[in-house]
């Protein structure tokens, strides 16, 4: 019942922030320098003042001020996320259209970061000071230190040009109309080296995090106690260290999470994956300021939710944190 | 008399068609950067909405690589002694993809009421247009209130894109929802649209030329990034590279894999030549003997060598080559920094810093301005760069908050078009980054460039013309740089896909795959 009530709290407030956090992209957005209707009209090569004027006025970009600011709060209140004029479509259905592929690659990379970051800190805690530890350690160092976009570009270069093991491009084989299965494959092989790229930064981190955490814990008198009581090593170490090392790495799992909608501009750019990402960074170019106050909702949005999903994920690791609340 | 154009033309393709039969079939795969944001060509006039749309829309006429007219909805055409009256011939039998008969009224409804509302270009042009009216079902007449030389210049698909009355007449253009399904005239038919990942459209079989198009069906693909586009042409997942959709230090390396043709044609209508504005109302580049030193100060040969690898040309003054009445016969302005010190001394140049705002158009336009700022600064005057985004230099150049600023523009084969529109009095106004940006002002030359608009034999026109560029380029309202060449780079097997002033934008319709 406590839990309960802290999430209900927590959501109304959540709904207040992001309110907030509304009225305050609102104002950045149209704090930066630039005029979508001169951007549209600059790209036509030719523009008269006339154009220019239609353009505005079907923004609504005539109106003063605080009127467009009160049509798009009251907008948001009744979850009316705008049209967006450049593209001619309601925000909403732009979102909806790219959010999949977006969701697909970031919890795929999300899965794969956590999993294998975990598994392999567990392991070279396990074999702390040896050799195989040490080559882990590197690794993850390397795969911490690599410029995103750089691990990208190599990704494709090797094992799309060199080897033609996987496409380099796109969500889908253009054109193949696969369908069933056979869709579900092709999705997945385009699938591998984007979510690979974008999960192997977060794997790093979750390795070191975990390795650490471990290290720390197995000196505690607990696990001496276990260690005394005859417990076996791999029994100690999942039962006893782990559960107790694990919540820094949830904390930054949470962190990731909030991610899952607006993190993956660059991976989206060079993989040509038709995600959220490359919708925003596009409209952010264009100035089309309802397409992107949206993707800053819907991200802010997702952040809250998953601090909240953090905190109740908190509370099943380790209980004397929700009694205590 | 009347000046019968059409047949000469049609005689003339059919020899010079190649001898090799056409295979039909197969499949295009085309880059497309960036994403349009739509494909409603009355209503967008952007690059990328071209190169898509132009498959889609069609007007009455297309242009060879001289310029020269050739048939397209209008299978002829007359003009007037007096160069006051058009009259096109339409084709017959020609649909639109929604199976409506296309006709003269959708021609009249195109030009007089759709495209005078959105397109800002056109509607230029129109000022010169008493009326526009439709004898009968196949015959279109363009009356016009004065001779307007350049006129027979635009009935090309992105100046005038032929839409359909039958669902555009009394909607809201803008938001009329068959924008998103675009029906128009031409060889392909809109399939589907994959929003972030590739527009796909499919062959019109009912397309009024028999056996055309020949190819079944092209995907234009949105690659986002430069390099992976590179990469997508190497590994085969795209066949065509338009003009400019790889930064052009890939392009040496590409064009020298096997297989792979290029070409720089096709952007003869666009001519597009690069220049900076000069802010001509403050500051140093007021003064005429600044702008001229900045002319020689820039070594214009090195930028064209290594930033462009070799594409371009050296531009002369404010026409490019390839636009009509062009002339070289102007003061040269060769690399000369001795000669910009001088110029510099003689003013009594401050040392007052200038600002150069580059075009945000990737890598090469950064280097190119970093290039510019080197030689500025070789020659003594003190310059930085100020960059931006794209709606940044957007609201910069149209808001005249410059010194320097990197642009480029289409000229449109003639300079009534194209050029004057960046150098006469009436064309300062704020809110536009394509009119009169540096503020030049010089009545003498405004009266030329009307008289020269409005001349009807084409040899008046060149000898105004001439001219004029004489006397501009001596007053360096703007520094020209580059007549610019971005060369088409594709799949030798694909045949004529290259065969007009406007290039990939409407090639589609005669291309083939050679099996």
């Amino acid at each position: 019942m406590t839990v309960f009530i802290a999430i209900l709290s927590r959501t109304a407030k959540a709904l207040l922030t992001l309110l907030a956090i509304a009225v305050l992209n609102f104002f950045l957005i149209h704090a930066a320098p630039g005029d979508p209707a001169v951007v549209l009209a600059g790209e036509a090569g030719a523009a008269d003042p006339q154009m220019i004027e239609q353009l505005r006025e079907r923004f609504g970009l005539d109106q003063p001020f605080h009127v467009q600011l009160g049509k798009y709060v009251w907008g948001i209140l009744q979850l009316d996320l705008g049209y967006s004029f450049r593209q001619g479509a309601p925000v909403i259905d732009l979102i909806a259209d790219r959010l999949p592929a977006t969701l697909l690659l970031t919890l795929t990379a999300f899965v794969i970061s956590l999993v294998f970051g975990i598994a392999l800190g567990v392991a070279a805690a396990a074999r702390v000071g040896r050799a195989s530890d040490s080559a882990l350690t590197t690794l993850a160092l390397l795969f911490y230190a690599t410029p995103l976009y750089w691990a990208a570009l190599m990704a494709v270069l090797v094992f799309s040009v060199w080897l033609g093991w996987l496409p380099g491009f796109g969500y889908e084989t253009v054109g193949a109309s696969y369908s069933g299965f056979a869709r579900v494959l092709d999705i997945a092989k385009h699938l591998v080296l984007p979510a690979l790229t974008l999960g192997l930064f977060f794997m790093a981190v979750y390795m070191r995090m975990t390795r650490a955490s471990m290290l720390e814990v197995s000196t505690a008198d607990f696990v001496k106690t276990a260690k005394a009581k005859g417990l076996s090593g791999p029994a100690i170490r999942r039962r006893h260290i782990l559960r107790n090392a694990i919540l820094p790495v949830v904390t930054l799992a949470g962190l990731q999470a909030g991610q899952l909608v607006g993190g993956a501009v660059l991976t989206e750019t060079v993989f040509a994956w038709p995600g959220i990402g490359r919708l925003m960074f596009e409209s952010l170019a264009a100035r089309d300021y309802n397409t992107i106050l949206g993707v800053f909702l819907v991200s802010a949005a997702m952040v809250i939710l998953f601090n909240i999903v953090t905190d109740i994920v908190y509370r099943i690791v380790d209980p004397r944190i929700g009694a205590r609340a | 008399m009347t000046y019968l154009k059409t047949t000469t033309f049609l005689i003339a393709a059919a020899l010079a068609a190649p001898l090799a039969a056409q295979q039909s079939g197969g499949r295009l795969d085309i880059v497309v950067q960036p994403e349009p944001p739509g494909l409603m060509m009355g209503l967008l006039q952007n690059g990328p909405t071209q190169l898509v749309a132009g498959d889609i829309y069609e007007s009455l006429l297309r242009y060879d690589s001289d310029l020269s007219p050739m048939p397209s909805l209008a299978k002829e055409w007359e003009i007037s002694e007096d160069g006051l009256t058009y009259t096109f011939h339409l084709n017959e039998g020609v649909l639109w993809h929604d199976g409506t008969p296309f006709t003269a009224e959708d021609v009249v409804f195109s030009a007089d009421v759709f495209l005078r509302e959105t397109h800002a270009r056109l509607r230029a042009s129109l000022a010169y247009v008493d009326s526009i009216t439709a004898p009968d079902d196949l015959t279109v007449v363009f009356q016009l209130r004065e001779p307007f030389g350049p006129f027979i210049n635009a009935f090309e698909a992105g100046t005038m894109p032929i839409v359909p009355k039958h669902i555009y007449d009394g909607t809201d253009y803008a938001n009329n929802e068959m924008n998103a399904t675009p029906i128009g005239t031409g060889p392909f038919k809109f399939q589907e649209w994959v929003k972030g990942s590739h527009i796909h459209l499919v062959k019109n079989e009912d397309y009024y030329i028999d056996g055309l198009p020949y190819l079944d069906e092209v995907f234009y693909r949105v690659i986002p990034d430069a390099a992976s586009r590179a990469v997508a042409f190497e590994t085969g997942e795209v066949d065509v590279l338009p003009g400019g959709s790889v930064e052009n230090w890939d392009v040496p390396r590409l064009t020298e894999l096997e297989g792979v043709c290029s070409t720089g044609k096709g952007w003869e209508f666009f001519a597009p030549l690069a220049w900076m504005w000069m802010n001509n109302r403050e500051g140093p580049t007021s003064d005429v003997r600044f702008r001229q030193a900045v002319m020689y100060a820039m070594d214009r040969n090195f930028v064209k060598d290594v930033v462009w690898n070799g594409f371009g040309t050296v531009a002369t003054g404010p026409v490019a080559s390839a636009t009509n009445f062009y002339t070289n016969e102007v003061t040269q302005y060769d690399y000369n920094p001795d000669k910009a010190k001088e110029l510099l001394a003689e003013m009594g140049y401050d040392g007052e810093t200038v600002r150069i705002l580059p075009l945000p158009y990737g890598e090469t336009w950064q280097r190119w301005a970093e290039a510019v700022r080197q030689n500025l600064n070789e020659a003594g005057i003190n310059a930085e760069i100020d960059s931006s985004d794209v709606a940044g230099w957007n609201e910069k150049t149209s808001q005249w908050d410059y010194d320097l600023a990197f642009t480029y523009l289409y000229q449109y084969g003639d300079p009534a078009l194209g050029v004057s529109r960046n150098y006469t009095m009436d064309q300062i106004q704020k809110g536009s980054p394509w009119n009169n940006v540096e503020g030049y002002e010089n009545p003498e030359l405004d009266k030329k460039w009307k008289a020269a608009a409005s001349m009807v034999t084409p040899e008046e026109r060149a000898a105004a013309y001439a001219e004029i560029q004489k006397e501009i380029v001596d007053d360096a309202p703007v520094a020209w740089l580059q007549e610019l060449e971005f060369p088409t780079i594709y799949r030798c097997e694909i045949q004529d896909l290259v065969t007009t002033a406007i290039g990939v934008n409407d090639g589609l319709r005669d291309a083939w795959i050679e099996q």
